[in-house]
């Protein structure tokens, strides 16, 4: 790209899009020598800028059974086999999405209604149960409704922290198109932690079927770098594809 | 040397209605589908089917061949939702053991070492718990003193995988990126059925160990069915048939049964999907 294109692109707005890639990178700083498993396509791009900048060490997978390097050279094998040995030994962090999420982080993508023969049959649990009992569990939510954000989900499929046991549970954030929330609160009821800009608070909570905590005024979430924005639009998502997961507004 | 070689259909002569069948793969991928429509050319019913599953379990749960379904989950992968396990759910034509996906893992390792369980820390917290009453715990004997649960040994009457290369003594070899658990599966059954892309005389001096995956001291019967994993990826042999996929998960499931699967024959599939294709280009 020319250097003239380029001041273009970094001067424009950054897009709600763009405050979500940078919600869900920061997901995964100071991790470590971890393997970043993004669920989506925001928490993708969110997984390679962490890589390229602020955590050089993260592992990156190919989708299949590959651990590759930034211009996907092979740096290691990842069956499905040694994936789950990778859950259990603690060294992921992984982003899931959630079809019902509840105030202390219960979620759920098996099925919506009754269990014993649902309304609406999803997924199933998947690894869902394993992957919170082991290693950290973030959830990427690309649409922040009620219908989500619920007070009660139907089937916990990744447990939350009122049903938490074992030595190795923790669930560090939850990214969605209006906010950033976590668990930072007395008895781990989940917290608004950011909102994106453009977004007001009464937005957030219109949108959560429960009351959310806040402590004091609740901030923005950051603001993205030049050269974070630049490596968003140019190299990371050079086709734009973040907006299609979250719709520029 | 026992020459295990058959047909699909003397795969399914042995199998019986109320058998518990493993099925090796994983979702969309390097699934036996051969041997899946082999079994719905047979009456045989009543099945526990144990399956990452794919649409292996769509398609015997939209010929009602299903009683009881152990999975963690169904997916066509590049179509999340898998349209015809979904619709059997919905009106409640199976029933379901749910586990996590590590619990089925060390399942098959237990049934595979003929251990009655083995202890996973998976399964506590979730619903999983709440919807197999049946699961115990077992309490680590040493200082830490945790609990985990005892995941029970998922042995099976026969097992059903896909590889790409199988000699005709039943050793197979995989050529993709992931094994899988298709070894775990041959071991955790009694009987297993290994079906490949092509059958060779022998490995060569050249063979990758590593890539020798299923031993034939685990192995009952091998066949030969070029494109048997079809619509499922079988890397490096073939892709995923995506349109064909699109089709199957769009397609009520009368039309698509009369229209793929009422031959007498795998010939016969691989032939009207073929023809589906040469259509489908001619359209273009």
């Amino acid at each position: 790209m020319t250097r003239e294109a380029t001041t273009e692109a970094t001067a424009a707005v950054t897009s709600r899009a763009e405050y979500c890639v940078i919600a869900c990178a920061e997901a995964w700083r100071d991790n470590g020598e971890v393997l970043a498993s993004p669920m989506g396509l925001i928490p993708s791009f969110g997984a390679r800028l962490a890589r390229r900048t602020f955590s050089p060490d993260l592992l990156l997978t190919d989708g299949e059974a590959l651990l590759v390097g930034l211009d996907g050279e092979p740096e290691g094998w990842l069956p499905y086999r040694r994936h789950l040995t990778m859950v259990t030994g603690g060294k992921r962090h992984v982003m899931m999405g959630a079809s019902q999420i509840d105030r202390y982080g219960n979620q759920n993508i098996s099925c919506i209604g009754d269990w014993e023969r649902p309304t609406r049959q999803l997924l199933g649990v998947r690894g869902a149960p394993v992957n919170t009992l082991n290693n950290p569990v973030s959830y990427w939510i690309p649409k922040h409704s009620p219908r989500v954000f619920v007070e009660r989900v139907d089937m916990i499929s990744g447990v939350g922290y009122d049903h938490a046991v074992g030595p190795y549970h923790r669930l560090p954030r939850v990214v969605t198109d209006l906010a950033v929330l976590d668990f930072e609160s007395p008895g781990h009821a989940m917290r608004l932690a950011s909102v994106h800009p453009g977004v007001t608070v009464d937005e957030v909570r219109a949108a959560t079927g429960f009351d959310l905590v806040t402590d004091g005024d609740v901030p923005y979430t950051r603001e993205p770098t030049a050269e974070e924005l630049r490596l968003i639009r140019e190299v990371v998502d050079p086709r734009g594809l973040r907006d299609r997961e979250v719709a520029p507004r | 040397m026992t020459d295990k070689t058959m047909t699909p259909e003397e795969v399914v002569g042995r199998l019986r209605s109320g058998m518990t069948i493993g099925i090796g793969g994983w979702g969309s991928r390097r699934k036996p589908m051969a041997l899946v429509r082999a079994l719905l050319r047979s009456e045989i019913s009543d099945l526990t089917v144990i399956s990452y599953g794919g649409p292996d379990v769509g398609l015997l749960a939209a010929a009602g061949r299903i009683r009881r379904l152990v999975a963690p989950f169904t997916t066509l992968d590049s179509i999340p939702l898998e349209p015809h396990f979904r619709a059997a759910r919905e009106r409640g034509a199976f029933e379901l053991t749910e586990l996590d996906e590590a619990m089925f893992m060390w399942g098959l390792h237990a049934a595979a070492n003929r251990l009655p369980f083995l202890p996973v820390r998976a399964g506590l917290g979730s619903d999983v718990m709440r919807v197999n009453p049946g699961l115990r715990t077992v309490t680590s004997p040493y200082e830490d003193g945790e609990e985990f649960v005892a995941v029970p040994a998922l042995r099976m009457d026969a097992a059903l995988v896909h590889l790409n290369r199988a000699d005709r003594r039943g050793n197979g070899q995989y050529l993709g990126p992931d094994p899988y658990f298709d070894d775990l599966f041959c071991e955790a059954a009694d009987t297993a059925y290994l079906s490949c892309e092509r059958l060779v005389d022998r490995f060569g001096p050249d063979t990758v160990p590593q890539t020798l995956l299923v031993g034939r001291h685990s192995v009952t019967g091998v066949v030969e069915t070029p494109n048997g994993a079809h619509f499922t990826s079988c890397a490096p042999d073939h892709d995923r048939d995506e349109p064909f996929q699109k089709l199957y998960a769009t397609t009520p499931w009368s039309e698509f049964a009369e229209r793929f699967l009422s031959g007498k024959s795998e010939d016969d599939y691989q032939n009207a999907v073929r023809a589906w294709h040469d259509e489908r280009e001619e359209r273009k």
